[in-house]
């Protein structure tokens, strides 16, 4: 594979990177925002609450993501919901992340001391409250640097939505490799297109995660 | 200020409280002494419902605490509560761990909360670690601050729950300064603690508990110098 080819495909490359970011972008905020509603409720003392949400949790963590993205993908349009393929890309990443996510914020809110919760209730907070300003902020702290994993797993694992034709950063190395019959020196790129992108992305909850650690 | 009527309270089938019909009155300290699992810090947090009572009725000012549809959080903001384990916040500052509740609790503005803690501090003498953290704080120090995070709420009354027995030994005493400084303010006080000199010299009423009962109460020295219990006796005579 020559230099020139190579230069002739490398816009396509940053095309699928941008589309790989900013479905990982979309992806975990839908995933964190979802993923702290299911912690919450699967933390909640009520039944009819947390058994659906253990239930999803479970139900997601057990199945492949492939499985999961051709159900999404195709089961939407057998119910004549059509999505457009970032949607349900997006999607489907989201809500198979939210349940690991979950897991992840609620562990790191069972880690905190029981004795923060009693103390901020004892000065007359609410239950609620105490969550916000003394529990939440406390566990944060543990929560960073698992979730910082889960980032990166997700900007990995999005690949998987090449399969459906989606032109993600992984969709697009197999354009090239076609189109120049040469497989190898493709893929090598964006091992290495992937390899920047979740450094980067460890590098930014790094920095977050050292501001957080100003009070210890 | 404070009375209980048959107050129990069990986990599962283990009954930790079994009718504690008690009163404590405004300005009165009253020291709780006992066995360890005696019940004596169970009956403290059940004063606040931070331990909800299996049975019977807490009042606070005439008022039935632990029914349902009371708003217990404006209750706590009258009752102080100091813990064995300090509890500081420690992704606050001290000033903030102080000013916190004032602010978020009773809406004062940032100012008159911070007015609020300065005045504690110069009081136990920490104006200087107004901007640390707790983690940087030594034991007595951390008790301190979680005296003045309590205050800082203007209570009526305030609850000690074993205050000094996380401490180092060198550190006893200065918290045991400030609670008898508030004692002598005249704060009502309750105060589950293993110090008996400082229960003798502070305490109003000494009530000895055992097996989720009291078993004797009084002044210091009808509880220390004549106790008419076995059990008391027995317990005196392994910790005086």
């Amino acid at each position: 594979m020559s230099i020139e080819s190579l230069l002739t495909y490398l816009p396509l490359y940053f095309k699928g990177a941008g589309y790989t970011i900013s479905l990982s972008f979309f992806a975990i905020i839908i995933g964190v925002l979802l993923g702290s509603i299911l912690a919450v409720i699967k933390m909640s003392k009520n039944p009819f609450l947390n058994k659906p949400a253990s239930a999803y949790i479970q139900l997601v963590r057990g199945t492949p993501m492939l499985v999961q993205l051709f159900i999404i993908y195709y089961g939407l349009y057998v119910i004549n919901i059509e999505l457009p393929d970032f949607v349900s890309g997006v999607v489907t990443v989201a809500l198979n992340s939210a349940a690991y996510i979950a897991e992840i914020i609620r562990a790191g809110i069972q880690a905190v001391d029981k004795g923060q919760m009693e103390a901020a209730r004892s000065i007359g907070m609410s239950y609620k409250k105490a969550m916000q300003q003394i529990i939440f902020p406390q566990a944060l702290k543990n929560i960073l640097p698992t979730l910082g994993n889960e980032f990166v797993t997700l900007i990995k694992e999005s690949s998987i939505i090449s399969v459906v034709g989606m032109h993600d950063l992984m969709y697009n190395a197999q354009v090239v490799a076609g189109a120049t019959y040469s497989p190898f020196v493709p893929y090598v790129i964006v091992a290495v297109f992937y390899f920047f992108m979740t450094t980067g992305a460890s590098k930014l909850v790094n920095t977050y995660e050292k501001r957080l650690q100003l009070s210890d | 200020m404070i009375k209980t009527i048959e107050l129990t309270k069990s986990y599962g089938n283990k009954e930790v409280l079994k009718g504690i019909n008690t009163e404590i009155k405004n300005g009165e300290v009253v020291v709780v002494i006992g066995p360890s699992g005696s019940g004596k810090s169970t009956f403290l947090r059940c004063l606040n419902i931070l331990e909800e009572p299996t049975s019977g009725k807490v009042f606070f000012e005439d008022q039935w605490i632990n029914q349902k549809g009371i708003n217990i959080d404006t209750i706590r903001t009258k009752l102080g509560m100091v813990f064995q384990n300090f509890n500081l916040f420690p992704h606050l500052t001290v000033l903030e761990n102080i000013t916190t509740g004032p602010v978020q609790v009773q809406r004062k503005s940032a100012a008159e909360a911070k007015q609020i803690a300065e005045a504690l501090l110069n009081n136990m003498g920490l104006s200087d670690k107004a901007a640390a953290y707790p983690n940087s704080l030594s034991g007595g120090q951390k008790q301190r601050i979680a005296i003045a995070r309590a205050l800082a709420m203007k209570p009526e009354m305030m609850l000690f729950d074993e205050p000094t027995s996380a401490l180092d030994p060198e550190m006893v005493g200065e918290v045991l300064q400030v609670m008898k400084n508030l004692a002598s303010s005249g704060m009502t006080m309750a105060i589950v603690t293993h110090e008996m000199n400082f229960a003798r010299e502070v305490g109003d009423r000494v009530i000895f508990m055992d097996e989720g009962t009291i078993v004797e109460q009084g002044t210091p020295q009808e509880v220390f110098d004549h106790p008419t219990q076995e059990r008391t006796k027995i317990f005196l005579s392994k910790v005086l």
